[in-house]
């Protein structure tokens, strides 16, 4: 069952948003809930079956399943909540967070500090315009390690690899595992943009021609590729007439960047760093709206995943530390309620602290007239706080009621006061 | 399931086949609707701007003008009975400098032949204030107010389900092949899926409608030669423009315009290059350059890292010369029931503003046959509502709160750009006219139109039509046979 505030609320559960939940309750947060739309925890790293996780924090070699599960065992273990196979549709910058899933429907709740950790996503065929026809067999690499490594299928047997990008080159030797050809991997950069560790392991050691300075210059078949034109770019990357070859495949796969998913953060009001295409954060990973933080990918884009989850223990540590002020500044209000021919009261709320240095002033309107003698109550619950006695009410004519010094005791035990009219 | 013989065979299952169809469907016939390809409107329907056009283009006189004209007017009665999403947000045209000014008098000139309602000229203060991303130079603009948007999958997927729901058979991957003739006569059509008689044939083959009619022994001077307009489609987060701004047009076409969708996203395009291959919708890299160059031109403030999608479409453009004494030109659509042949509904050259005059022609097309002797006897029990399906990011949370109560599908987000959930999906895979490939589902939910183009929902998706179909998810395709998504499992381990 969901409560309806929280302390801290994780958006994501990949590297980011585990790390972030975790340290945000070791920081002291007590509700924290972690939103993710897939069916169980771990982001993007359930698909990464491949090792070089956790080197520099675990000093290990881990695939990504195994990096995954020490931080769900922890989350488990110090009781973090979670909301799984959800989708966040809306974040409001007062913290309201709307959210649906097939399981627990339509549910609203309120964070007292937010961690943003949508991860990123792949750049696609269009972003780059790659001319030529649109059939089926064009996929971007993370759609295609989730088809081979969670679904179990393969989506070709010949490959041309379009970018140098690590997702590219780790999909480049797991489709040689599976008895795929991979043609080539074509990159327009005369450099290697992944890391050269996946250079030397997944091409290198696999015989996979690597192409500098090429690039796709048109995809060929109407239904299914059935080939892709690559051509030689010159330094401004304009195709070198002449340079064109066609390579027959069946699947053409793109490995050419990353984006930080900021949708939600758009809703929510947060500034974005057009360079980094992020949030602009402070040292705590706090963004433009105060109590919203983010970590790891939705950032700015990493390389390696134990720098992700050092950016969610500073995030998680940081939003905990807001909460816990927030928590103690919202305990030591009392809020003020319209009852009975009460139409509104300013202020909203009160800081209970504030009767010690004086009387606080409620101004309020009425709803209907009453020609008569009224007493204007302010109650806790049924319990009389104070009131004050008027000869009549009119809408036209603001009601003002002071809460005396000596109230101070009876204030402290409220959550809420009422102010009603009664006829005397 | 088919039956041997029909009333009518329509061939085509484009805009105009399908409201065809629709417009029959009121009358005691039995209709057969046969397309060969795997949904309805995959050709020229699928790929064009989204505009319902005024009418002050078409040279006055032309059928093509006649029909625009008289089809615009039909557009909001379709929508409301027809539930497709439609605006009548109203275009311009945009002069830029002050030598495009006199061609705006030109249009005006010709939109008050055609009869066109509801025409403005404005300055180019008021433009600007109107629309502050365009070019500052503009000089001025001509204001159409009954220019609309709308949704070009959706008006054909709901003529065609209408129809359906009122007793049309429709056969999807059905290919025309020729016509059998008694004299000259046609009684049947044969297909790849075999030949079922007919007392009327309706050519609605669109790029192939030369084709078609050849082999009726129609017209056969009649040539299609498709025109591909290549077009980019922009983030809706990064730029958007109110309404459609159209360039002065060239003598080929109306010019690289700049447009929105229904959905807010800034389209730019088409350009217009004569090809042979009726297939061949590639984008190439010197029309997106012409592409781009001209919408530049409208709106100078575009960026091309705020592009989410490239595409291209065909228009099919004839060479019929118009019937209109004393109307000097050869482009025009054709509608008619030609002498020589009998049974034969003939139409040709349906290209833009063919979108638009789809309900016109539709109309025309039930007086040819009233006049050529068909009872046309109305069914009582003809329902003219298609009713919409429930999209769940149009709705309001409360909606959307007892929309998930009562199918939790609607509570499952397949597609996070458009907010596409998966009962909207399983709804579309058993609707009357089922959704059968990812290409369909998209056309009907704008799943993977966003900005990640399906990165996230493609493997959900082929999961999901796996699961609703009973098939593999090896069975799988985008767009029919010969498009599946995947080649085969992967290894087995021993477990």
């Amino acid at each position: 069952m969901l409560k309806q505030k929280y302390d801290v609320v994780v958006i994501g559960s990949g590297p980011a948003g585990l790390a972030a939940a975790i340290e945000a309750k070791k920081t002291g947060a007590e509700d924290v809930l972690i939103i993710e739309r897939a069916k169980e925890l771990g982001g993007i790293l359930q698909q990464c079956i491949h090792n070089g996780f956790g080197v520099e924090i675990f000093k290990e070699d881990l695939p990504g399943p195994a990096y995954a599960q020490r931080f769900i065992d922890q989350v488990e273990e110090l009781g973090v909540e979670t909301l799984l196979d959800a989708m966040v549709l809306d974040i409001t910058p007062a913290r309201h967070i709307y959210a649906i899933s097939k399981w627990s429907g339509f549910a609203e709740l309120d964070a007292r500090a937010i961690v943003l950790a949508m991860g990123c996503r792949e750049r696609t065929r269009a972003q780059i315009r790659i001319p030529g026809t649109r059939p089926a067999g064009v996929y971007t690499a993370g759609t295609a390690q989730r088809f081979v490594n969670i679904e179990g299928y393969m989506p070709g047997n010949r490959f041309v690899i379009l970018g140098s990008g690590d997702i590219g080159m780790i999909m480049a030797r797991r489709l040689t595992f599976e008895g795929a050809k991979v043609e080539r991997v074509l990159e327009i950069m005369p450099f290697l943009t992944g890391l050269t560790r996946n250079y030397v392991q997944c091409l290198l050691d696999w015989d996979i021609p690597l192409q500098l300075s090429h690039t796709v210059s048109r995809i060929l078949g109407n239904r299914r590729v059935e080939a892709v034109e690559a051509v030689q770019v010159d330094e401004k990357w304009q195709p070198i007439p002449g340079t064109e070859e066609i390579i027959p495949c069946d699947t053409l796969l793109l490995s050419v960047g990353l984006i930080p998913e900021n949708e939600l953060s758009r809703k929510a009001g947060v500034a974005l760093d057009p360079v980094t295409g992020g949030p602009y954060v402070d040292e705590g990973m706090q963004t433009s709206v105060p109590g919203i933080f983010a970590a790891g990918n939705v950032v700015h884009v990493y390389d390696l995943v134990d720098w992700v989850t050092e950016a969610g223990f500073l995030a998680g540590r940081s939003a905990a530390k807001f909460a816990i002020a927030e928590r103690k500044r919202t305990a030591r209000q009392v809020k003020l309620q319209p009852g009975d021919n009460i139409r509104y009261i300013v202020p909203h709320v009160m800081d209970k602290e504030s009767l010690a240095e004086s009387d606080q002033r409620l101004q309020m309107r009425v709803i209907k007239p009453i020609e008569e003698k009224v007493w204007v109550e302010v109650l806790d619950g049924e319990n009389l706080v104070t009131r004050k006695s008027q000869r009549y009410v009119r809408p036209g004519e603001m009601v003002t009621v002071d809460i005396p010094q000596k109230a101070y005791d009876a204030v402290q035990k409220a959550d809420t006061l009422t102010v009603r009219v009664v006829r005397r | 399931m088919a039956k041997k013989n029909y009333d009518v065979i329509i061939i085509g299952a484009g805009v105009v086949g399908s409201m065809i169809a629709r417009f029959l469907s009121r009358y005691k016939l039995d209709i057969l609707l046969i397309e060969k390809d795997a949904d309805v409107g995959m050709g020229a329907s699928s790929a064009n701007t989204a505009i319902v056009h005024a009418g002050y283009d078409p040279v006055p006189g032309s059928l093509k003008a006649i029909m625009n004209v008289a089809g615009n007017k039909m557009w909001d009665t379709l929508a409301g009975e027809l539930n497709f999403p439609f605006e009548r947000r109203g275009d311009y045209v945009v002069a830029i400098g002050d030598e495009e000014v006199p061609l705006l008098d030109e249009l005006w000139e010709r939109g008050v032949k055609n009869g066109v309602p509801g025409m403005i000229m404005l300055s180019g203060d008021e433009v600007r204030r109107r629309e502050p991303n365009i070019n500052p130079e503009v000089s001025g603009a001509l204001w159409a107010s009954t220019g609309g948007i709308c949704d070009p999958f959706a008006v054909v997927i709901a003529a065609a389900e209408n129809a359906v729901m009122n007793g049309v058979t429709l056969m999807l991957e059905t290919a025309f092949e020729d016509f059998v003739m008694e004299g000259n006569r046609i009684v049947a059509v044969k297909t790849n899926r075999g030949t079922f008689g007919c007392r009327w044939a309706i050519n609605c083959a669109g790029l192939y409608s030369d084709v078609v009619m050849h082999k009726a022994g129609v017209r056969p001077e009649f040539k299609i030669t498709p025109r591909k307009g290549e077009y980019y489609v922009f983030d809706r987060a990064e730029i958007t423009i109110n309404n459609v701004l159209f360039p002065v047009p060239t003598p080929i076409s109306k010019g690289i315009l700049v447009t929105t969708t229904l959905h807010g996203n800034t389209i730019i395009g088409p350009n217009a290059q004569e090809i042979e291959d009726k297939e061949d919708r590639s984008v190439t890299r010197d029309g997106l350059e012409e592409v781009w160059q001209g919408a530049r031109k409208l709106v100078p403030k575009l960026d091309l890292r705020h592009v989410i999608a490239v595409f291209a479409g065909l228009r099919p453009g004839g060479n019929a010369p118009c019937e209109t004494p004393g109307v000097n030109y050869n482009k025009d659509y054709i509608i008619e029931i030609p002498a020589k042949v009998q049974g034969f509904v003939n139409l040709g050259g349906i290209e833009s503003p063919g979108l638009t005059s789809a309900p016109a022609i539709a109309q025309r097309v039930v007086e040819l046959l009233k006049d050529a002797g068909e009872k046309l006897e109305e069914k009582r029990d003809w329902d003219p509502i298609r009713p919409a399906r429930p999209r769940f990011r149009d709705l309001s949370p409360e909606e959307q709160k007892i929309l998930i109560r009562n199918d939790p599908r609607y509570g499952r987000i397949v597609c996070r750009c458009e907010s596409v959930t998966e009962g909207e999906i399983v709804a579309e895979i058993h609707a009357p006219i089922p959704a059968r490939t990812y290409d369909a589902i998209k056309r009907r939910t704008w799943l993977g139109t966003g900005r990640c183009q399906g990165g996230f929902d493609t493997p959900r998706v082929v999961e999901i039509l796996a699961r609703e179909l009973g098939v593999s998810m090896l069975e799988v395709t985008k767009k029919g046979p010969g498009s599946e998504f995947l080649a085969r499992p992967t290894k087995d381990v021993e477990g």
